[in-house]
């Protein structure tokens, strides 16, 4: 493990450097209460007092409103009804204080984006053009957050390149990747840090501690998946539940979207937005029917896509991170802890007529 | 509080076993502090899961839209009046509920005191306890205390009518109303220019994420497809654009027109702390003074918009 040591009096000069190679984005304040990552603009630095942010920074890569084609209906035009590509950007970027459970969604949904069979364009050279710096947590985020026991952690370095660890006077630079080396040099940290194993490992177990919540997964993989369907909870668990799909949107790991045209005057575009389970043209089918009509449908839907289906597909961990967001921005306190333990704890009445 | 809790659960528990309702709906606590889930309750040994306090601000009514159950509901004033508002709007009838009305002292504004526990105490709100009107938070190491007053939520604040207006069984003793509402929040925006207007709105909703919360926790909301959900034809954008952004929140806040209670729910539930009662109030102001009409009052007045009067104010009409 390669640790580079970087004063905080050497940081923004190291960033400044930075941007002649990339385009850098970080934390910056939003609102009263809130953090988004943003380009950072000449001058400007993350805000690395920031605990967690709203929405999570999966907006870098799958934006909620996306333009993939152009066309123009003039006739007059030479490119007249021809749907052109727009360019995604691939330039290097750097994203700078990411938490560690949000970079480990992105390797959650890159599960779905990019696969042997299928590779989406968008994502992907999205994905692959930033450099992801980490920020280790010190401190739980929230009393909400189960990230150890949703497969990452504050200390977790899955899906980055560089993880940042505050020890007050520096930060400690665990390099993760090349890539992340590469940009270590470019900014020009490059001072070893002796016997920095230890003091990440020590802050690393303080930081765990902190976490004061988790959830149980052990079982859900043996679950049968038409005796979840069938549990009878659901119509409790779904009551509250408005279908507002904030917990989609805040969710680092949620990836649906929908395609949609928009024309103004003789210019259109053809763009993909989120999508949500939790909203009703979701699964609505051309004839009129919905096989997911309902409330219920679609508050199952997100769990079991979650805590079942996914786990069952892809053999490795629910598709969560612990980051708590859905958690706290539901305005009617759904809780996926609560319904992550039914789910794994659920037995199937056996006294049914067999 | 708790005498509360006793009247709304032995209510809960006599209308389930005496078979005079299917269900009752009504709050359990919640896993956060000063959050309450909305629950039903169905059989009368579960009625010890309901509970009250001051985090039940998300609006009940909204839970009975188009139920077939007979059902039973915990209803503060506002709710009491977003039930009226069903009922004159046919999507509940009067006889298949039972009100319980629960006289009210205003809801807490959670928002508020998380980023007052920030600033004073750099910690999230681990509890919350009330006495003699005075709320204390426990945030972190710290403990701070505040006026319940100071802490209500902005709509309970302006409140005028905490006792239901319409009820089958009241719980607690009813509570002083405030005359009137000066509107002076309304009055501060109707003063802006035109471009100080545009501006104030444009940052206001600049953070929207447009995942309609503040629709779907709104009882008014009920239409079978939503106009931004409408496909065919497409009647809104989908996108971020600030347009239909915009659109949509103009749109909203004119469906709701003569019909908002005020309630606070869709303040409450947008997730980036929108203040979107700005646009409903304004309305509320409007047929307040144009037709002396505030919502959901009694069940023997067609609403302000459904209406047609001879003396109504503009020319246009006669
Ligand atoms: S945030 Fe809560 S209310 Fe909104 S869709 Fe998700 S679970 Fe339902
Ligand atoms: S959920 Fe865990 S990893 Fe994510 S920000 Fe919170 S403490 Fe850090
Ligand atoms: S608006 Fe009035 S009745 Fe409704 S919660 Fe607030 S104080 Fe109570
Ligand atoms: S618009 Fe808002 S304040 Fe008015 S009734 Fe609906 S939820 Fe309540
Ligand atoms: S709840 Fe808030 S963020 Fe969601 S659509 Fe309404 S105003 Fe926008």
């Amino acid at each position: 493990m390669k640790v580079i040591r970087i004063s905080k009096t050497e940081w923004q000069g190291g960033l400044d450097k930075a941007r002649t190679g990339y385009g850098l984005y970080g934390p910056v304040k939003e609102g009263q209460d809130d953090h988004a990552f943003r380009p950072l603009a000449p001058g400007e630095f993350p805000d690395m007092s920031y605990k967690n942010s709203k929405m999570s920074p999966k907006e870098l890569v799958h934006p909620q409103s996306e333009p993939m084609f152009q066309y123009n209906l003039n006739p007059a035009d030479p490119d007249h009804d021809i749907m052109r590509e727009i360019a995604k950007d691939a330039t290097a970027k750097a994203v700078i204080g990411i938490r560690p459970c949000d970079a480990d969604a992105f390797l959650l949904v890159k599960r779905n984006f990019d696969t042997p069979i299928y590779r989406d364009p968008y994502w992907v050279t999205a994905f692959e053009s930033f450099t992801k710096i980490g920020f280790a947590c010190n401190q739980a985020c929230s009393a909400t957050a189960f990230c150890t026991s949703a497969g990452s952690g504050p200390f977790h370095d899955a899906g980055l390149d560089v993880l940042l660890v505050d020890t007050g006077e520096s930060y400690l630079a665990k390099v993760v990747t090349d890539k992340g080396q590469h940009f270590l040099d470019v900014c020009g940290f490059s001072a070893p840090a002796a016997d920095a194993a230890s003091q990440i490992e020590s802050l690393q177990k303080k930081a765990e501690s902190t976490i004061a919540s988790s959830v149980n997964t052990d079982k859900l993989k043996d679950q049968v998946t038409t005796e979840l369907y069938d549990a009878p909870f659901w119509e409790e668990i779904s009551f509250a539940c408005i279908n507002c799909g904030t917990c989609t949107f805040s969710c680092p790991t949620c990836w649906c979207f929908d395609i949609q045209d928009e024309t103004k005057g003789k210019q259109g575009v053809r763009m993909r937005n989120w999508d949500s389970c939790m909203y009703p043209l979701f699964t609505l089918h051309g004839s009129g029917h919905n096989p997911r009509g309902t409330k219920v449908h679609r508050v199952r839907q997100r769990f079991m896509h979650k805590l079942k289906y996914y786990v069952d597909k892809y053999q490795d961990g629910i598709q969560c991170v612990g980051c708590g967001r859905c958690i706290r921005l539901c305005p009617v306190n759904i809780d996926i802890r609560k319904v992550c333990n039914m789910m794994n704890g659920y037995t199937a009445c056996s006294c049914a007529v067999s | 509080m708790s005498a509360k809790i006793d009247a709304i659960r032995q209510i809960a528990r006599r209308l389930l076993s005496e078979g005079k309702v299917d269900m009752v709906i009504g709050f359990q606590k919640g896993t956060l502090p000063m959050m309450n889930e909305p629950c039903f309750v169905r059989k009368a040994e579960e009625a010890d899961r309901l509970v009250w306090d001051s985090h039940c601000g998300i609006n009940l009514a909204n839970y009975v839209t188009d139920r077939k159950e007979r059902i039973a509901v915990v209803a503060k004033g506002c709710d009491s009046r977003n039930l009226v508002n069903h009922v004159i709007e046919n999507k509940i009838k009067r006889e298949k509920l039972h009100i319980i009305g629960v006289c009210c002292d205003g809801m807490l504004d959670k928002r508020l005191i998380a980023q007052r526990s920030q600033t004073e105490a750099q910690a999230e709100v681990d509890a919350v306890e009330e006495k003699d009107g005075v709320v204390s938070v426990k945030a972190g190491a710290l403990l701070w205390q505040a006026p319940r007053a100071e802490l209500l939520q902005d709509n309970c604040k302006r409140c005028r009518h905490r006792n239901p207006v319409l009820y089958d069984e009241l719980v607690g003793e009813p509570v002083a109303e405030k005359p009137e509402d000066d509107y002076e929040d309304v009055k501060r925006i109707e003063a802006m220019s035109p471009d100080e207007k545009w501006a104030h709105f444009e940052d206001m909703l600049s953070t929207c994420i447009r995942c309609y919360a503040c629709r779907n926790a709104c009882p008014l909301c009920y239409c079978p497809t939503c106009f931004v959900d409408e496909s065919r034809p497409q009647w809104v954008g989908k996108s971020q654009d600030p347009i239909d952004i915009r659109t949509f929140h103009f749109l909203r806040a004119y469906h709701c027109a003569g019909r908002c209670t005020d309630c606070g729910s869709c303040e409450r539930a947008c997730p980036m702390g929108i203040p979107v009662r700005q646009f409903t109030r304004k309305l509320n102001k409007d047929c307040e003074e144009l037709y002396g009409w505030q919502a959901g009052l009694s069940l023997d007045q067609r609403p302000a918009l459904d209406t047609y009067n001879p003396n109504d104010p503009n020319d246009f009409i006669r």
